[in-house]
């Protein structure tokens, strides 16, 4: 089998230059599905008849804490990528990932809030979910952390390559422990309330604002991995062509 | 490689017994936050029984956080580390000895000494086998995630912060099933379900954790 493919994304120059061709394939339809999902989710689909309007954070609150875990596993099995093969490149892919992770994360944490204090009463309660969710923000921060803290950024690379792996082992473990721990201290609460299945009409804005949030990140990781080869490659002669 | 091992272990303890203030540090540091809760809170025995398990676990752990920032750091300082990445034995083998060590050193003596600071929080005595297996078991995980932790910020400038940034999220299982079995024990209610959890992470983190402070130790002195 040819593997000159593969071994082409160990070269930062090529991976700068697809990131560019692919970014627009990316950051357009993720634009326009995300307009498109707005208009639906917030003009089209009815009220919800119990919360009102203020269902529709639902439209930014999922697609966030789905993205939140998918940008962990995409960030670790990069950094794992980077450890095993020692490409450099997925290295940076990783570093690119953790400050959209935790952005996200940190969105899908406060939009919940905001959507908690008009239907719970209050901005926090202890669910499990959000503990969970908590608790993946404090791995994103270790691991932002870890990097900023090593000088040399090829021991920065491989020493936060372990900690996330060694953080994607323990996330199934934290999600079940809490969710252990809060079902035996706390009766069932709010976030229980028997759902009826969505609507189609309600249903189907969030999937597309779901595609269109991981396209966005998609077209987000491309831009910031451009600008981290960039950084890294600094001093090499290709990257005085391309900018100059 | 056994005998490396138990080697680099006889080598922790004695060091460590030769300096025996050291040892004591943790144990009083365990003390003086168990203590700040009655202050802090309130002196009565019944409202500090209730919040008697997570005093206790979240000091032991604070307690164990604290003396794992220095568990690499003086032997990669004084070339020892250097010696036991050239030595050819399996470095896993060895970083689970240091981590052993640390347990005696550490770990034993937190969960031994849990039940006087246990008392002076109105735990009832029926309480203590409970409170001792389920420390004695969870003291092993913590000082194994520690090791991760401590083995990754190895040489990192503000490395005690960042060590605990790192390690505290991993340790929230522990934490949990280990104060869920206190709660167990002093409700007079049978605890070998957390019990039989604390050890299947302790199983858990004795697999695969030295793995991982080799891997990050290797890194750390490239």
């Amino acid at each position: 089998m040819d593997w000159t493919w593969f071994h082409k994304f160990g070269s930062p120059p090529h991976v700068y230059r697809l990131a560019r061709t692919l970014t627009p394939w990316f950051a357009w339809p993720a634009g326009i599905l995300i307009v498109t999902a707005l208009y639906g989710g917030l003009l089209l689909a009815p009220p919800d008849y119990q919360q009102g309007d203020g269902f529709r954070i639902v439209y930014v609150h999922a697609p966030s804490a789905w993205l939140s875990t998918m940008v962990y596993a995409v960030m670790a099995s990069a950094a794992a990528v980077g450890l095993i093969w020692r490409m450099k490149v997925a290295h940076a892919v990783a570093a690119s990932c953790a400050g959209i992770g935790a952005s996200f994360t940190a969105a899908s944490l406060v939009t919940g809030m905001l959507w908690g204090e008009p239907m719970w009463g209050t901005w926090w309660v202890w669910d499990p979910r959000l503990v969970a969710q908590l608790v993946l923000l404090f791995l994103f921060l270790g691991y932002i952390g870890l990097r900023s803290a090593i000088d040399d950024l090829g021991r920065a690379d491989r020493a936060s390559a372990v900690l996330a792996i060694v953080g994607v082992v323990n996330l199934p473990i934290i999600r079940y422990s809490v969710e252990w721990w809060n079902s035996i201290h706390q009766t069932p609460s709010v976030m229980k309330m028997d759902r009826p299945s969505m609507p189609m009409d309600m249903l189907a804005p969030l999937l597309m604002m779901l595609l269109g949030f991981t396209l966005f990140f998609a077209a987000v990781l491309l831009v910031r991995l451009r600008a981290e080869v960039l950084r890294r490659e600094r001093g090499a002669a290709w990257v005085k062509e391309v900018v100059s | 490689m056994i005998g490396a091992a138990l080697a680099v272990l006889a080598r922790d303890l004695r060091l460590a017994l030769r300096r025996p203030g050291q040892v004591l540090q943790p144990l009083a540091f365990f003390a003086v936050v168990t203590v700040l809760f009655p202050l802090g809170y309130t002196p009565e025995l019944d409202k500090l029984r209730q919040i008697a398990p997570g005093v206790l676990w979240v000091a032991a752990l604070l307690a164990s956080l604290l003396s794992l920032e220095s568990l690499f750091r003086e032997d990669a300082q004084d070339g020892t580390l250097e010696q036991m990445l050239l030595a050819g034995q399996p470095l896993a083998a060895l970083a689970l000895a240091k981590t052993a060590a640390h347990w005696l050193l550490t770990g034993l003596p937190l969960t031994l000494m849990a039940p006087v600071l246990g008392i002076a929080l109105g735990v009832p005595g029926s309480a203590m086998p409970g409170i001792l297996s389920s420390l004695a078991l969870g003291t092993v995980t913590l000082s194994l995630v520690g090791a991760v932790g401590a083995a990754l910020t190895l040489g990192v400038r503000r490395g005690g912060v960042l060590l605990g940034l790192l390690t505290l999220p991993l340790t929230v299982p522990t934490l949990v099933f280990g104060a869920r079995a206190t709660e167990l024990a002093i409700a007079g209610e049978g605890l070998s379900g957390a019990l039989y959890l604390l050890a299947a992470l302790a199983v858990f983190a004795v697999t695969l954790a030295p793995l991982a402070v080799a891997a990050a130790l290797r890194i750390g002195s490239e």
